[in-house]
């Protein structure tokens, strides 16, 4: 079977502000998409409400993980149903090593059905596979035994959001902006890094203001998002076509659209 | 009068079980009042100098006032619930509470102290190291062959006119332990002292603990009541006398239980470059209002001061503590880590202390809290006294609530809202704990706080 992560009709809002005004979004496992867009558009805010983030309200509409209802999930039920997301500006967890962080949650994620206080995945095992896997994403061992994102730098944060990717294994992942905030060796590192994990293994969806993570993971289909809205649809070409020209075309030929997301922009910057 | 073991315990406001085995019947108690007193010291066969101070000590005790909210230390601690008479030492026997101790495990120990309820009830010292000299007993049974030593230690560190629980406990100390470890011996196996407190129990152990010039030990010592639950009273003392070049490593794990009440007056004194490592857990206790200090006395002098507090239902813990830099270019670090849940409340008043001498002093202090409830609090007083002009002391205090947004974070790997919460906080804890370098010590200790940690909704 064919894993499908639907989003359709879905309206959030954040308090009482609209941010999301309808969006309808079909990812199929194995898929690579692109969400693109101008700041303020609306992009992490869908990656946020897929996870269930408590501050986004969903006022519409719905999400299913094949045929199952998302939007009925606790956020940490969506992550075991194999919802990813990799963030923006992850959290620190002083005191908590990044390896105890992760044996913990990929039992939690490959065990689905465990309860709380079960036993996790065994020591050696979990060890062996994470060692393999930092090696991989060429990383350094002494990582694992650092506090979970606590003191690090950009690209260290952005590397152990990749790291987590490869051990939990969803099957839909959205991926919001990872290569923001890196140099250009970091955002070919990590473009490499998610096209070894194997794209083909999940549904992506990758937000970016830039194309480079694109060059090594082609989507097959490019969105642009204006206002809270997905209002054009394309190929990778379309992804290429943002990048070298801006979003001028897109403003101007969705202007309801583009008076919507100056609004938000402006009452972003109210606030 | 016939007293049955149930209704004995009736002083205590909790009983478990009246079947229970661990209890023995305390059918004669010493009251803290001048015929219990004469009682007591009637019954110690201690020798005349002892008795002399304990006499004292009772004469100031009973003409002093308690400690009322006028007093800066008792401004947030209300001790008007606590009546004296409730308690007593027991004038036979220990009650038969089977020991706890959770800071032993796996360890090879040098010595090892048990009481209950102000008995001591077992004594052990490694045969090697007591021909080294060294002396680790009960200190009423010492203080007859070790005259000298005791005598010339004893109360340097504590001050019985300190308060009236000060005195109270100099006129009533019991089961206390003393430790000498002669100079240049180093004890490379830990010692351990327990202490268990029965349901209603009293307490008033004194612990004495000299290292001689370039010595060195480690201490785990552990306070536990019979029942998390447990009622009682503990009116206790440490005093730390370190020699030039000494090494001390000194771990107190208090958990008693959660109706006893906990005062005690706890000091080092640091001599030229000696090194102390203290570690306080404190869990237990309904009330505690705790004096810690580390005096550094000669130049170079080193203390690390490590506190963990962890809080739940209504306990109430205040801990003063002074770091006391008297000659110059010692080091002091102090961090205390609170976690507060329910309606607890935790005070904790700092104070670097840097005499004019104490040039090149460094300090630093810093206090941490996680209130954890609407209804629980911290109250975190930081602060410095400085006359030396040539000092660098660094201070901070934070309380903080667990971030939503962390648990959002956790929640997206997996974890659901309790077991991340549960993580979060014993993450907090985690800094103190990389400051510890015996695993055993390290395990009870995050065993306790993973104990008492709730779980959240």
């Amino acid at each position: 079977m064919t894993h499908v992560l639907k989003i359709e009709g879905l309206h959030v809002s954040v308090g009482d502000k609209p941010i999301l005004r309808g969006v309808d979004l079909t990812i199929n496992h194995g898929e690579t998409h692109a969400l693109m867009g101008p700041n303020g558009s609306g992009k992490s805010t869908l990656g946020l409400a897929i996870m269930g983030h408590p501050g986004y309200t969903v006022t519409g509409g719905s999400i299913s993980l094949d045929g199952e209802d998302v939007l009925a999930m606790a956020p940490d039920e969506r992550a075991r149903a194999g919802i990813f997301m990799a963030f923006q500006r992850p959290m620190a967890i002083p005191g908590v090593k990044m390896a105890d962080f992760l044996r913990h949650a990929t039992t939690n994620v490959r065990r689905p059905d465990r309860k709380e206080g079960e036993e996790l995945i065994p020591m050696r095992e979990f060890r062996k596979e994470l060692k393999e896997k930092m090696a991989h994403l060429r990383m350094d061992t002494e990582f694992a035994r650092r506090y979970v994102n606590d003191g690090f730098s950009g690209g260290e944060m952005k590397r152990a959001e990749i790291l987590q990717l490869a051990m939990l294994q969803p099957k839909f992942a959205v991926l919001d902006e990872t290569d923001s905030g890196l140099d250009a060796d970091a955002v070919r590192l990590a473009s490499e890094s998610i096209a070894d994990i194997g794209r083909e293994k999940m549904g992506l969806l990758i937000i970016t203001h830039h194309d480079k993570l694109l060059v090594h993971n082609p989507p097959e289909f490019t969105h642009v998002m204006l206002g809270g809205r997905l209002v054009e649809t394309g190929g990778k070409e379309l992804a290429a076509e943002l990048h070298e020209s801006g979003y001028d075309r897109i403003r101007s030929a969705y202007p309801d659209a583009e008076a919507v997301n100056q609004e938000m922009l402006a009452e972003e910057a109210s606030v | 009068m016939g007293v049955t073991p149930c209704e004995s315990r009736r002083r205590s406001t909790y009983s478990p079980n009246c079947t229970s085995q661990t209890l023995m019947p305390q059918t004669i108690t010493h009251q803290f009042d001048a015929a219990g007193f004469d009682a007591f010291v009637e019954s110690r066969n201690e020798p005349s100098w002892l008795t002399d101070l304990r006499r004292e000590a009772w004469d100031h005790a009973d003409a002093m006032a308690w400690p009322d909210r006028r007093h800066e230390e008792w401004i947030r601690t209300d001790n008007r619930i606590f009546q004296l008479k409730k308690y007593g030492l027991p004038a036979v026997t220990s009650p038969d509470v089977a020991p706890k101790p959770q800071m032993k495990e796996g360890v090879e120990l040098g010595g090892s102290i048990e009481t209950a309820d102000s008995f001591t009830v077992s004594e052990s010292l490694d045969p090697e190291l007591a021909a080294k000299g060294v002396i680790f007993g009960d200190l009423s049974r010492l203080s007859e062959e070790h005259e000298i030593l005791i005598r010339e230690h004893l109360f340097t560190a504590f001050d019985p006119d300190y308060d009236k629980f000060a005195a109270l406990h100099a006129a009533f100390f019991s089961g206390g332990q003393f430790l000498y470890v002669p100079r240049g011996v180093v004890i490379e196996r830990p010692l351990h002292i327990g202490s268990m407190l029965s349901d209603g129990g009293t307490d008033t152990t004194h612990t004495l603990i000299v290292l001689d010039e370039g010595a060195q030990a480690t201490v785990l010592h552990e306070s536990n009541g019979v029942t998390a639950d447990a009622g009682g009273l503990h009116i206790g003392a440490v005093e730390l006398i370190q020699k030039a070049g000494s090494n001390l490593r000194y771990v107190n794990l208090q958990e008693w239980g959660h109706k006893t009440y906990h005062f005690a007056h706890q000091k080092a004194i640091i001599g030229r470059d000696a090194n102390l490592q203290w570690t306080i857990a404190a869990m237990g206790s309904g009330l505690s209002k705790v004096n810690q200090s580390v005096d550094m006395v000669g130049p170079g002098a080193d203390s690390q001061v490590n506190g963990v507090m962890f809080t739940e239902g209504r306990q109430h813990l205040a801990y003063h503590t002074q770091q006391y830099h008297r000659a110059p270019s010692c080091h002091s670090d102090f961090l205390y880590k609170a976690a507060q849940q329910d309606k607890s409340r935790t005070v904790w008043r700092g104070m670097i202390k840097v005499d004019k001498d104490a040039q090149k002093t460094d300090g630093y202090q810093r206090n941490d809290n996680l209130v954890l409830s609407q209804t629980s609090r911290a109250d975190s007083i930081p602060g410095l006294e400085i006359e030396a002009d040539d000092v660098r002391c660094t201070h901070g205090s934070t309380t903080s609530k667990v971030d939503e947004e962390q648990i959002f974070y956790a929640q997206c790997r997996g974890f659901t809202r309790k077991e991340a919460t549960r993580m979060i906080v014993i993450g907090f804890f985690q800094q103190i704990f990389d400051r510890i370098t015996i695993d055993s010590v390290r395990d009870a200790l995050s065993d306790a706080i993973a104990r008492q940690v709730r779980e959240y909704e």
